[in-house]
This record gives C-alpha cells, structure tokens and sequence, in this order.
C-alpha cells in the first residue's frame, strides 16, 4: 500500500440473502469482488445506474454493513476487530442522499449535529458543546439562531447542510456522500457542491462521492470508478474516463447524458443500449454486461475479465478492448 | 393560428394559510409539431400549468382567470363533460412517476384497452391489436406476451413506455410529458428520449416538455419557457435561450450547471433560495436573490420585452442596457 492511499478494499463482497420460497434463499451479489483504493485527499466519484451497488459499496466500506467477505484498510491498518471498527467510525462519517428522512424530525438542529459529540463523549461540559455545534452549523453556512429548530422548517438545501454538519462533528478524515445533491433544485445544488469543495480544501477531507448525476461527478472528482451489476468495470481520473472511456458500458453511459447545449446535444451520437439491466438475482455468468453489450462474444459468458491497469492508473475490466 | 394558445393565466391554490398563486400570469403558444420545453425548480409553477391546460387540478386548487385556447375553442369554463372530450383524444399527459400512474391490479393490457376503448369506437378485439400495435411502437418486446402481465412484472422504463403507449393510443394533438424521465436511469433516460423524438416526428404532434434538466430540454426542445415563482422569465428558441439568456435567473441558472469549461473551477450558483409562494414580493419575484438588481427590480414588475424575432424576457436590465444604448439615463 503507497503512502498516500487512505482508504483501500481488496475483494470486497456484500451478499444478501433473499428468501425465494419457504425453505429456500438465494443470494444476491450486490457487491462483487470489488477492490479500489482512495488516495489521501482526493475525490473519487463512483457512478453506476440504480441497482448496481454503488450505495452498497458506501455502506459496506464504512462498516455500516457487515462485508461478506474482502478487506478493508484505513490508513494502512487493516479494520478486523471491533475495537477497530469503533475506532474507523470515529474518523469516517457519511452524508445521506434524502435531506427529509435522514434527520430525526422530533431533534432540533443542535441535537442532530450534537448527537455525535454525544455517542462518542466529545466534550467535557454543556458550553464546549454548544460552542462546537455552533463552529459546525458556521461552517456550513448555516445560521446560528436557528440551532433550536427543527428540520422541517429548513429547505431542502438547507437540510443538507445540517447533514453535512453532522457528518463533520467529529472531525473526519473520510466521508462517504451518498447521493448528497440528487434531490436538490439546480441553484441550490451549485451551493453544495461548492461547499463539499471549500470544506475539502480548509480541512483536507477524503470523499468518495456517489452520484448518477455524471456532470456533477465529473466536476467533484479526481477520480471516477464505474460500477455495473455489482462489479466495478473501469476506474480512471475524471477527465480521462470522459474524453476516453474504454469499457463499453462507461462509453454508453457517457454518451447517454444529456448535455446542457442545444448544438453539442445536436451533433452528440448516442450509444443506445438495448433493454434493461438484468435482475442482480439472475446476474448472466461472466461478464455482467455481456447481455447488453455490441461487442459481446463467447469469452465474455465464461469468465469475468479481469479488473486491470491498462496504463497510466486508468483500470477497465473488459475482454475485448481490442474491438471496442 | 397556434394549436395551443393560453394566455395570462392564473390559478390559485387556497390553503388554509391563504391563497398561493402557482401559476401567475403566464402566456405561450404552441405551434403544431412543436416541441415546447418548460423549466423551472420546484415551486416555480410548470406542472401546475401543465395540470391547468388538462384541468386536473386539485381540489384546492382553481383556475382564476385566463384563456386556454385549442385549436381556437376556449377550454376555460367549458365544464367537465367538455374536457373528457379533450382529454386522451386531442391532449395527452404523461406524469413522472411510471410507478403510481398505472393500476397494480390489473393487467398492462385491461388498462391500454380501456383507455383505447373509451375515447375511440373500437369494440374489444379492435381495442386489443390496437394496445399491441401501440406496445410495439414504443419498443416493448413481445407485445402480446407483455400485454397480460401486470405492471410490477415490468421495470420502470418499461412503464414509463407503457404510459406513451397509452397516451399516444388516440392520436393525440399535443402530449404532456411531466418530468416523464426524472426517475429513470441515464441509458433509460436516452431510450425514452429517443423513442419521444422518433415519435414526434412520426406521428407529427406537438410536445409540452415540462423538465428541471436542462440537458433534457438542449436534447429535445425547440422553444423554451423558463419560469420562476408563477411567472415566465424568459421565452424563445433552444438556441437563444442557452446561447443568449437576458433574464438574470437564465442566466444564473446556465452558470450553475456543471459543464466541460467549469472543470477544476467553483460554480457560481444563485444565491439565496426560492421565495414563498405566500408572500410574494411586489416587484420582480426573482429580485431578493438577483446580483443585477436595481431599484425598480423591487418596486415594480418588468413587462415581457421582446429581445429580437425568437426571444421575450422580462428583465429591468435589459430595458436599462436598451436606454444606455439610447443614450438616455439609466433607472
């Protein structure tokens, strides 16, 4: 492990078991065989369509979720023991996507943000608390007279940030943003995105920043890892997996999104997948994309190509990147 | 004549904490075959005109004044047996959420043939190959298979292309399409798209396309309303309104969206957040979060002032950057 990688996975899986009759079950794959690692500082955004783990992969990483099986290693140490996940949680935090159920409604917004302080026994009396929530709600733009509210009289964009205050309470060194601006208006959503990168750079966080939205991953990232059914199929920086994306899936999604721009969005040729990503109970063998990629042939049902460096730190997972 | 003429309308919903006006004084024309893009946030009034041009509103909710003109018959007061007529056989609406808008209990099929069998003279054999010729319009494999399942055997682009099917069965004039794609998946965002535009230009109707994505009205739009707070901002073609907005909300909608050029740099958002709805200023609604705003922004509304032969926008500065040019003093 390099020095200046923070987080890092090695074969991480996450199965659920889903009952499928009375006595039986199944289980779903929803994260595969997944390895990545987050350098100190960065952002790496993980992109992918619903279903296809991303949310699991957030979860799983922060031990929110038990992994089936896999690694994880936090500042060169592995977490195993219980005491170590105590100790991981201390320094990780996670911002959830829907502003509206993530916040206690009957809390006000000093207990939210206090909540943390509180489990871990953060301060040595009441005026070092309320001193910390109001340095926190400061620096997330939010107005201190407003610390005895309660969430539903916020905006949506501002119960965000009351999100996000929780989510810096105890100092984090990584923060999991699922989702963090799906939900919010456009001119709101600029607001948080700005905010997620002056915190980055005043407190040297580490993001992994999951969003389907990908101009709005593009312009957060350093990096971007794409996921498909479970896998993670290509990793690269973010401008690199734009201008030259190599697995067919990213190549098709890229070229899905609608561009803001009458005359680009004119001459831009998209690559239309046909149908429909397939259950992740009734994953195909192999490669999971084979039944909806043009190029797929009889390797792809075999095995799982392998997530490799093709150079230049950019991995792609995909048989037939010489024909793609 | 436009196939679609609604003029200064009005409607209000009474809460019990007063009267919100959602839609408050808004005026456009749709050309047939035309594809008319709406946008604007949430709260700012685009599907609330879209539910009054149907007259689906809630309860609550009423149209207090103004035109709505099909094909030159007025549509404002002409009752309910009036709008059946309208509704599903000359205006069709698809709403966001493929979801709620179908029935769970019956099959795909029961409620295609329904919908044919209500607006057309079709007797149930007729009604049957006519929801299968709809079901392979819109790209569903294996329509007389897929037409005795039930909606939650099938995924939600599927649905949302059910929807179409439905709406597009009687022919319609114009097509509604509330945020048709919000809750789809980009590479399902695209087959829909596509399917509309292929649509579109098959069947030769019109579009109202109400979307906060502006990437979606760039794809698919040749006019655009941009609203805000009730009321229409700015109007004109796709191209002037990305390429020469002259509303400041326009404007500082464009600067917020991430784009190639934003790469490695802050966004510049708009400040502030949107107004209530309750207590609405008496000058321009969007002059509390405006950075250009001069005096009169706050005093008294602008007039919707014709930019050139394809845009309208109803912005104090450019009735001020028209005086400098002028040479007169500026307010």
């Amino acid at each position: 492990m390099s020095q200046d990688t923070l987080v890092e996975v090695k074969h991480l899986k996450e199965y659920f078991n889903i009952n499928t009759g009375l006595f039986s079950s199944k289980p779903l794959k929803a994260v595969d065989d997944v390895s990545f690692a987050i350098r100190r500082g960065e952002t790496l955004g993980l992109v992918g369509e619903s279903g296809c783990g991303k949310t699991t992969v957030g979860r799983t990483l922060l031990h929110l979720y038990k992994p089936t099986d896999g690694e994880i290693w936090f500042d060169g140490k592995q977490i195993v023991t219980k005491k170590d996940i105590a100790e991981y949680r201390e320094k990780t935090a996670m911002v959830f996507q829907d502003p509206y159920s993530s916040l206690n409604p009957r809390m006000t917004v000093a207990d939210i943000i206090g909540e943390p302080l509180d489990v871990h026994k953060m301060y040595s009396n009441e005026k070092e608390r309320k001193e910390r929530i109001l340095e926190l709600m400061g620096q997330v733009g939010l107005n201190s007279e407003h610390a005895n509210r309660y969430a539903h009289e916020f905006s949506g964009g501002q119960r965000q940030r009351i999100g996000i205050a929780r989510a810096l309470a105890m100092k984090p060194q990584f923060v999991v943003c699922d989702e963090p601006v799906s939900a919010l208006d456009v001119s709101i959503q600029a607001q948080v995105i700005n905010m997620f990168d002056e915190l980055q750079e005043k407190m040297g966080l580490t993001y992994l920043f999951i969003a389907h939205d990908l101009l709005v991953v593009r312009h957060i990232s350093d990096r971007i890892a794409v996921m498909y059914l479970g896998k993670m199929v290509e990793l690269a920086d973010a401008r690199e997996i734009y201008d030259h994306p190599l697995h067919p899936y990213t190549r098709s999604l890229m070229s899905a999104v609608p561009l803001p721009d009458p005359k680009m969005a004119r001459e831009n040729k998209r690559i239309v997948l046909s149908g429909d990503i397939p259950s992740p109970l009734n994953a195909p063998s192999g490669c999971p994309f084979r039944t909806r990629c043009p190029y797929a042939s009889d390797v792809c049902a075999e095995s799982m190509p392998e997530f490799k460096d093709v150079g230049g730190g950019h991995f792609v997972a995909c048989h037939n990147l010489d024909k793609v | 004549m436009a196939l679609l003429e609604v003029k200064d309308l009005h409607t209000s919903f009474y809460t019990p904490a007063g009267e919100v006006k959602a839609v408050n004084g808004v005026s456009f024309n749709l050309e047939r075959g035309k594809v008319l893009g709406i946008v604007g946030e949430s709260g700012s009034g685009k599907s609330v005109t879209a539910y009054s041009i149907m007259q689906i509103l809630e309860k609550t909710g009423k149209i207090v004044s103004g035109s709505v003109k099909f094909d030159g018959q007025e549509l404002v007061g002409i009752g309910e047996e009036g709008m059946k007529k309208i509704r599903g056989n000359k205006i069709s609406i698809i709403f966001q959420d493929p979801m709620t808008s179908l029935n769970p209990t019956y099959t795909i099929g029961h409620q295609l043939m329904e919908a044919i069998m209500l607006h057309t003279p079709r007797n149930k054999q007729q009604a049957w190959d006519r929801a299968v010729e709809m079901l392979r319009l819109v790209n569903v494999n294996e329509p007389e298979k897929r037409m005795k399942q039930y909606p939650f055997e099938f995924s939600g682009g599927m649905r949302q292309r059910v929807m179409i099917a439905m709406a597009l069965a009687c022919e319609p004039d114009i097509l509604i399409a509330d945020e048709p794609t919000t809750a789809l998946d980009v590479t399902i965002q695209a087959q829909i798209l596509e399917l509309m535009q292929s649509l579109q230009k098959e069947l030769g109707m019109a579009i109202i396309m109400i979307t906060h994505d502006l990437g979606v009205v760039a794809q698919l739009c040749d006019e655009v309303v941009v609203m805000y707070a009730g009321s229409i901002c700015e109007q004109g073609t796709a191209d002037e309104i990305f390429y020469n907005p002259r509303h400041e909300y326009t404007k500082g909608l464009m600067r917020s969206i991430p784009t190639l050029e934003s790469d490695g740099q802050r966004l510049r958002p708009i400040t502030g957040t949107p107004i209530d709805l309750l207590n609405m200023p008496a000058g321009c609604p969007f002059a509390p979060r405006c950075d250009a705003a001069m005096k009169i922004c706050l005093r008294e509304r602008a007039e919707r002032m014709q930019i050139n032969d394809n845009h309208q926008a109803a912005c104090w500065v450019n009735v001020r950057d028209a005086r400098n040019e002028e040479g007169g003093e500026a307010e």
